[in-house]
């Protein structure tokens, strides 16, 4: 049994279909990245397998629980930092780990889980005077109380700064380690493929692409490309003289001859060197997540799931919850 | 719960505002009421006298008119101090900003010893509470003086006392008042604030992840709330009785409104914060909830001095119940009435309570 299984998950608010028929499962030990833009339907999607918020239609098995009707036996064998993490303001870290271990009718040592989130230097400052980044480990830290296998960290690094991320990251990558599945959403990319073992895509209630980061980009990517700096002349010349897929960006004035196999990047710079034409920087590339993300998230991807036009209408709208 | 109450007393007791509104307050209200009204001054009036008569007068003893002033001087209520006849007594009143004075006219001391009518003029403002006292001392004065003429003395006395079998004095009427206002302000104020912001900030969202049960966290406040007032009611009692010397009855018929009275408001505060959409609308709402309770439930003043209809409306406020019955305890030892006030404030609390705790959301649907 995995220990997240969605399937046809449904919650609408009114007209707006925030989740429209989502399937996914989480395996057990992995971190499994949901990732889109703001109002994409993510924080309704964690919430609902949180128990927090009732689902419409669809199944959902959080460790084996539906997690609406069995909020309270699910609560003690999940951890949880919810979006913008906020707590008592005159309460430090170390009291916050007592008062919730006695939540929990546990024993625990607040020193060691202060120790695992890095925030051991601020066990005794107020939550008023905590840094934001201070405040996201506070969160980690009472995820961790109950020391569950499952962890949901919704939106843990936003408004942080380069530098408090990069520590939040460390705790989560600390958390991999020691076997825990953890369900992480974002909207920074970076962090989806710095952290997740696979990630999916929510676009406007939907998952637009789903898999490990190589996985999606194979799958939406427009594949490899060699990359030459030079003119429109030269452009057409290597079109005529091989039987590569040739485009140019005048713009940039870059030439683009999209590669099926490794050895025709030798083929299309035989081309160039024939051609006697300037030509400058030459490299390969292949689409990154993030130009994957791009055409998905801002694109119009039609039912075959391939991208059309960009288009005003698929922009997020900000009624919609996430 | 145990551990929802210490971590919510440990706050509270480090947020300075709300330990000063909760706790110092109620004290400093009691100082300064009881300051005003405890003595503390001579309790004399001012009053400003001319004395017209200037005789002539072949012995002392016939001047009379020197003789009426002293005698206002020595009654206890009222100070004389003497203006010159060469001033204008009006104008001095108005000058020195006064209401109060007396003129005393020429040939007072003859007249009265040829028995032919005199007046003393007495002036005052008819909206100052001095008015009356200055007119009733001059007033006994000239009565006594009236009776010395004729040999005469007074027939029938006045023994002033009160209700209770001992001597009350205001500072016994209005600790209970501002036990009221204490057990209304704190708790009511404090959940509108904490139910309102906690929800918008989704810290109850938070706390439903862990095993807490909402009732538990309403409860652990309901629970702080009681023991806070209990706390500021012996506070103010003290201050009280050491530092004004009030008559207070401690009985354990306390117990029962000490206990529902937090209970009620903080249920109140709650169910203001949960049916509120916003913090400022909270605010707002709790402000035109509490601040007609506040004065119009007899805490600083009886209802019996208000209109009719203001009485009418202070019967629908609960606040009403807990402070008459507090005052049927600790003033009147009136258990009877105070039992229908327990009756009723339980009534209004369990409602209140209820309806609190069936509103209030940890989750969204």
């Amino acid at each position: 049994m995995n220990p997240v299984e969605v399937f046809s998950l449904k919650k609408h608010y009114g007209d707006l279909k925030a989740v429209d028929g989502i399937s996914f499962t989480v395996n057990e030990g992995e971190v499994f990245g949901l990732l889109g833009p703001n109002g994409a339907g993510k924080t309704t999607t964690i919430e609902i397998l949180e128990g927090l918020r009732k689902r419409d239609e669809g199944t959902v098995k959080v460790l084996g629980l539906d997690p609406w009707g069995n909020g309270y036996e699910l609560h003690r064998k999940i951890g949880v930092i919810p979006q913008e993490f906020t707590f008592f303001e005159k309460t430090s870290p170390r009291e916050a780990i007592s008062y919730y271990a006695d939540l929990f009718g546990i024993n625990v040592d607040p020193d060691e889980i202060l120790k695992e989130v890095l925030l051991e230097d601020s066990a005794k400052n107020l939550f008023e005077n905590l840094s934001g980044g201070q405040k996201q480990k506070m969160g980690l830290a009472l995820s961790l109380v109950n020391s569950p296998d499952l962890l949901f960290l919704d939106e843990p690094t936003t408004g942080l700064d380069p530098t408090a991320r990069r520590a939040i990251w460390e705790v989560i990558r600390g958390l991999k380690k020691k076997g825990k599945t953890v369900i992480l959403t974002t909207h920074y990319l970076d962090e989806a493929q710095q952290l997740s073992d696979r990630v999916a895509i929510m676009n406007h209630g939907h998952i637009v692409a789903m898999g490990t980061s190589d996985e999606i980009i194979e799958a939406h990517g427009s594949g490899e490309r060699l990359e030459i700096h030079g003119s429109e002349q030269l452009a057409a010349y290597v079109q005529a003289n091989t039987d590569l897929r040739v485009e140019y960006d005048k713009d940039k004035s870059l030439i683009s001859a999209t590669l099926s196999k490794k050895i025709d990047a030798l083929a299309a710079l035989a081309a160039v060197e024939q051609s006697g034409l300037d030509w400058g920087e030459i490299q390969t590339r292949r689409d990154s997540l993030d130009d994957v993300f791009v055409k998905l998230v801002r694109g119009m991807v039609d039912e075959q799931g391939e991208i059309a036009v960009e288009s005003n209408n698929n922009k997020s709208s900000g009624k919609r919850r996430n | 719960m145990i551990s929802d109450l210490r971590v919510f007393g440990r706050g509270y007791l480090r947020n300075r505002v709300g330990l000063f509104f909760g706790l110092i307050f109620p004290v400093i209200l009691i100082g300064i009421f009881g300051a005003i009204f405890s003595g503390g001054s001579s309790g004399t009036i001012t009053v400003y006298a001319q004395n017209q008569d200037t005789g002539p007068f072949p012995t002392p003893q016939m001047d009379i008119a020197s003789q009426f002033l002293s005698a206002l001087n020595s009654s206890g209520t009222i100070q004389v101090i003497t203006v010159a006849n060469s001033e204008n007594f009006s104008k001095y009143l108005a000058d020195h900003s006064v209401s109060d004075g007396i003129i005393v006219p020429t040939d007072f001391s003859a007249n009265y010893l040829t028995l032919r009518q005199v007046n003393v003029t007495v002036y005052g403002n008819p909206t100052s509470s001095t008015s009356g006292i200055v007119s009733g001392t001059v007033n006994g004065a000239a009565n006594y003086f009236n009776l010395q003429l004729f040999n005469g003395s007074s027939v029938i006395g006045l023994m002033q006392t009160t209700v209770n079998t001992q001597q009350t004095k205001y500072i016994d009427f209005l600790i209970p008042g501002l036990v009221g206002f204490s057990i209304l302000v704190s708790p009511m104020f404090s959940l509108v604030n904490i139910s309102s912001e906690y929800k918008k900030i989704k810290l109850f969202k938070q706390l439903s992840l862990t095993p807490l049960t909402k009732m538990e966290w309403l409860m652990s406040k309901v629970i702080w709330y009681i023991f806070l007032s209990a706390v500021s009611f012996l506070l103010m009692v003290a201050v009280g009785v050491f530092a004004y010397g009030a008559n207070v009855t401690l009985t354990l018929w306390l117990i029962p409104f000490l206990v529902l009275g937090p209970m009620l408001f903080a249920s109140l505060g709650m169910l203001v914060g949960t049916v509120t959409k916003s913090i400022e609308t909270a605010g707002i709402i709790g402000n035109i909830v509490t601040f007609p309770m506040m004065f119009l439930s007899g805490t600083f003043f009886p209802i019996s001095i208000m209109p009719q209809y203001l009485q009418s409306i202070a019967h629908v406020l609960p606040l009403f119940y807990i402070i008459e019955g507090l005052n049927a305890v600790m003033v009147y030892a009136n258990y009877g009435q105070a039992l229908i006030d327990i009756a009723v404030v339980t009534v209004i609390t369990l409602a209140i309570f209820v309806a609190a705790a069936k509103l209030f959301k940890w989750r969204e649907d």
